[in-house]
């Protein structure tokens, strides 16, 4: 399995889990792809959180202003109809919560990385972009009748060894 | 005897819903404080007694770790027990808490029977119920 198809895995599974055990909610996976960074019109929540180590990057979780406002309803137990700070910062630690747990899996094959504190944006019509030209794994999900998206792109930041070594026959992610 | 607690995490969600599950928790709770970062913790602790402290690690200006460490530096205040709350799953990160003196760790995401049950073992050992 190469690095792609381990981040779609620990993505899809991480979300599944988070969303399950912190709002009660079932999501299904509708779409697991490799997208260039090119820019592409958003309405809604984007959330941002930086991964450093020997492995560099960042994952990002998009959802509607509906799901927003669901995830924090089902989060703080009251009804959010409007984006205030308390949608975004719902948002931002879900996001925190399955980068973080993609994070710890990755770990295991790729060594320690850290993450950054989460960001979130909100607006209409808005482009997003990341510097270099790095392939992001994709993962699209349902949630009741909404649709998300949760994405990582992850690249070596300087030459990597197995910080982690692998029994004979194993296959090897960093290998891919 | 209620047991005053102070709760720290960059997340104002989080510090809600760790409010709510300490109420759930049978547990004699007293004032529930919150920071949102090791230094405003500081600021808590220097101005009321705290007796339970639960704590995330990855947090801006002061991390859980350096919180937890300036805690158990200061001799008011290395006997309160803390709970770390966190995404960190790794060794590394968990591994220090524990040996900074951390009384436990739960990972995010958590369900509320998971904080319970770590929590009634740290009140077991250090907390009037």
């Amino acid at each position: 399995m190469n690095l792609n198809d381990t981040l779609s895995n620990s993505i899809s599974k991480s979300t599944i889990e988070v969303f399950s055990t912190m709002l009660s909610l079932e999501v299904e996976v509708t779409e697991s792809l490799v997208e260039k960074t090119l820019p592409e019109a958003t309405d809604g929540l984007v959330s941002f959180i930086g991964v450093a180590g020997v492995w560099a990057g960042t994952g990002s979780l998009a959802c509607s202003k509906v799901l927003g406002c669901l995830i924090c309803s089902q989060m703080l137990m009251t009804e959010s109809t409007s984006i205030d700070e308390d949608v975004l910062d719902a948002v931002a630690e879900m996001t925190n919560m399955v980068i973080g747990s993609v994070k710890t899996e990755l770990e295991q094959t790729l060594g320690p990385l850290g993450l950054s504190i989460p960001t979130v944006v909100f607006g209409r019509n808005f482009s997003t972009k990341s510097g270099g030209n790095t392939d992001w794994v994709v993962v699209r999900f349902r949630c009741d009748t909404e649709a998300f998206s949760v994405k990582m792109c992850l690249t070596p930041s300087e030459k990597v060894t197995h910080v982690i070594p692998h029994s004979l026959g194993q296959t090897c992610a960093v290998d891919g | 005897m209620e047991s005053d607690v102070l709760v720290v995490d960059d997340s104002a969600a989080i510090r809600k819903i760790l409010q709510r599950v300490l109420r759930q928790t049978g547990m004699a709770i007293g004032t529930i404080h919150e920071a949102g970062d090791g230094q405003e913790a500081l600021e808590v602790l220097k101005s009321h007694k705290i007796d339970l402290v639960l704590t995330d690690i990855n947090m801006p200006k002061m991390d859980g770790l350096q919180f937890l460490s300036a805690m158990k530096a200061a001799p008011q205040w290395n006997s309160i027990p803390v709970m770390m709350i966190t995404t960190e799953g790794g060794e590394t990160k968990v591994g220090e808490a524990v040996r900074l003196g951390a009384a436990g760790y739960v990972r995010k995401p958590f369900t509320a029977d998971q904080i319970k049950e770590k929590l009634a073992g740290i009140v077991e050992l250090a907390l009037p119920i």
